[in-house]
């Protein structure tokens, strides 16, 4: 071990007295500023733009209510439908229906992870199945899901295998695509700095290129979700049947076939929180650990 | 285009600085930290086979100071990546003392990790036993005097300190030489004066073998115990300079001026022989 001991030469033979200061000087100068917002405008800044564009939308909603542009049947006023979701939501009905459809959501997600992981760290490992596999991959990510719903029906009849095989095929081509995407980012540089320090096979896979690669894959799961929500809900409005539970798209399907506009406009509604509740509960945290441990976090201008 | 490898060189003319003569064979016991000998290295590409480096020889004592000048095209990083077995020679050995550690013009730390964090995976693949790692850390950060620092993220610290660290880093693995790849390039002139007083403060401290790849003349003088200048295209030793000033070295000295000129003029020589009519 070479010794660590300053006391084996003298300093001022090597260098100049006002290294350490001039040194200690460009470190305070060049610096980036570690000024932390304080929490309550961090939160203040996140919460409340899009709360007014909440209300923004509530209030022109309740306009063209008040004008009557069209008939009751079609747009309830923003009270009844409200007068609605609270019924749902205190008998209970709205979580039994949430309840059904996110966890079948969810398995259907992480079923797709599992299988996409392998697809994905394959493409970006041989390059024949990269030229070959991903433009398939890709082509696939444009398919609307609601298209595969027919042939899940016809290979799974009506069962929860038909909607996994819809929320599958809509989430996978998106993880696999981000999880290559992400491994593609990382810099040969970090390679090379990991076979310097003496980093096996597995030391790279684990201490360089899984956290390097993690940005691209979180986007990719990310969007998976997003498609695994959607593909579900196309699956829940198409097929009705009591062997699939009553899912958030069976419940509107009954406001439907009721003319029940306040209950059709709830489902809506509680789609859109499930889904954005997810993205802000699960992902939003993720991302932002990941993303401000590297730096990379959008800064504002 | 397509460039062949020189005639291998059998006789040492004593008149002709390009050509270098064989190393003799290692005696037994022999203390070299790095031997080159007689190395080639062809690539192979799409357009035919390029000589990076044609019949190099160097060799670097332990403790000594080396620094490898050079245009571009003289195969200096080459000659790093085979000294750090990143790549294999085409023809010749290389030997180096343990496995060297190796520094880059970008700092190359990992993001994701704290700057101590980054320190630690060097120290963990050195052996160093769990225990004394946040120690070693702490006296690895002081030595580049960053003490305190272990806990930044590397978006925190400025482009100095970034290198400092990756310093750091390159001291954790405990190699007895340290590669270095244009580590100041990418620095303001300010900062990068400062880091050459810091490293050759860390390199009297530590003892260890330096290679410093640089195509910055006065920084070569102002560093290296030997400046060996390369041809380019392919990479061949030109000649040797043994860097003998007195005293504390700054970039300004008179005496590095000197020799820097001197070298430039060789250097500048050499880059001239390439110009195509």
């Amino acid at each position: 071990m070479p010794a660590l001991d300053d006391s084996v030469i003298s300093r001022d033979e090597v260098e100049r007295e006002d290294t350490a200061a001039v040194g200690a000087g460009l470190d305070a100068l060049e610096e980036p500023d570690r000024i932390r917002e304080p929490w309550w405008r961090k939160l203040g800044s996140s919460i409340v733009p899009p709360l007014l564009a909440l209300v923004v939308v509530l209030v022109i909603w309740e306009v063209v209510y008040l004008l009557g542009v069209k008939p009751e049947v079609m747009l309830p006023s923003p009270a009844a439908v409200f007068d609605e979701l609270l019924r749902l939501l205190q008998g209970g009905q709205a979580w039994e229906t949430i309840r059904t459809s996110l966890s079948r959501g969810l398995v259907g997600f992480a079923m797709a992870i599992v299988a996409a992981v392998p697809i994905g760290l394959a493409i970006a490992r041989f390059n024949w199945l990269r030229t070959s596999v991903g433009p398939l991959l890709s082509g696939l990510q444009s398919m609307p899901s609601v298209a595969w719903v027919p042939l899940a029906i016809l290979w799974f009849q009506i069962s929860p295998a038909m909607i996994y095989m819809v929320v599958l095929l809509g989430a996978v081509p998106s993880i696999a695509n981000g999880l290559t995407a992400g491994i593609d980012q990382v810099p040969p540089l970090y390679s090379r700095v990991g076979h310097v320090l003496g980093l096996g096979w597995w030391g790279q896979a684990r201490h360089v290129l899984l956290p390097a690669s993690l940005p691209g894959f979180l986007a990719g799961l990310r969007q998976g979700w997003a498609f695994s929500w959607r593909s579900l809900m196309a699956a829940e409005l198409i097929v009705t049947s009591s062997k699939l539970g009553f899912g958030l798209g069976q419940l509107m399907n009954q406001g439907r076939d009721m003319s029940d506009a306040p209950l059709l406009y709830s489902g809506l509604i509680l789609i859109f929180v499930v889904g954005v509740g997810v993205e802000l509960i699960m992902f939003r945290p993720l991302e932002r650990a990941i993303l401000d441990a590297r730096g990379l976090a959008a800064k504002k201008r | 285009m397509t460039t062949l490898v020189g005639e291998p060189h059998i006789g040492y003319q004593a008149d002709d600085p390009r050509v270098v003569p064989p190393l003799p064979d290692a005696p037994s016991g022999d203390t070299a930290a790095v031997r080159i000998d007689r190395v080639s290295k062809v690539f192979s590409g799409r357009r035919g086979k390029v000589a990076a480096l044609d019949n190099v020889s160097l060799s670097v004592t332990p403790g000594e100071f080396v620094c490898l000048l050079g245009a571009s095209g003289c195969g200096k990083s080459t000659l790093l990546n085979l000294i750090s077995e990143l790549d294999s020679p085409t023809d010749g050995t290389v030997t180096t003392a343990g496995r060297p550690a190796l520094m880059f013009q970008e700092s190359a730390l990992f993001p994701w990790l704290t700057a101590g964090q980054n320190i630690a995976l060097a120290l963990k693949y050195a052996g160093v036993p769990r225990k004394q790692t946040k120690a070693r850390i702490e006296e690895l950060l002081d030595l580049v005097r960053l003490s305190g620092h272990s806990d930044r993220r590397i978006h925190e610290l400025s482009g100095g300190q970034r290198q400092r660290v990756a310093l750091a880093r390159a001291l954790g693995q405990d190699s007895r030489v340290l590669l270095m790849d244009e580590p100041f390039a990418a620095l303001d002139a300010i900062t990068r004066d400062v880091m050459h007083d810091e490293l050759t403060r860390v390199w009297k401290a530590t003892g260890n073998s330096i290679v410093f790849v640089t195509h910055n003349v006065r920084e070569a003088v102002r560093l290296g115990q030997r400046v060996v200048l390369l041809s380019s295209r392919p990479g061949r030793v030109v000649r040797d300079w043994k860097v003998d000033i007195k005293g504390p070295r700054t970039i300004e000295h008179p005496e590095v001026g000197a020799l820097a000129a001197e070298i430039t003029v060789r250097l500048r020589e050499e880059i001239a022989s390439h110009a195509r009519p």
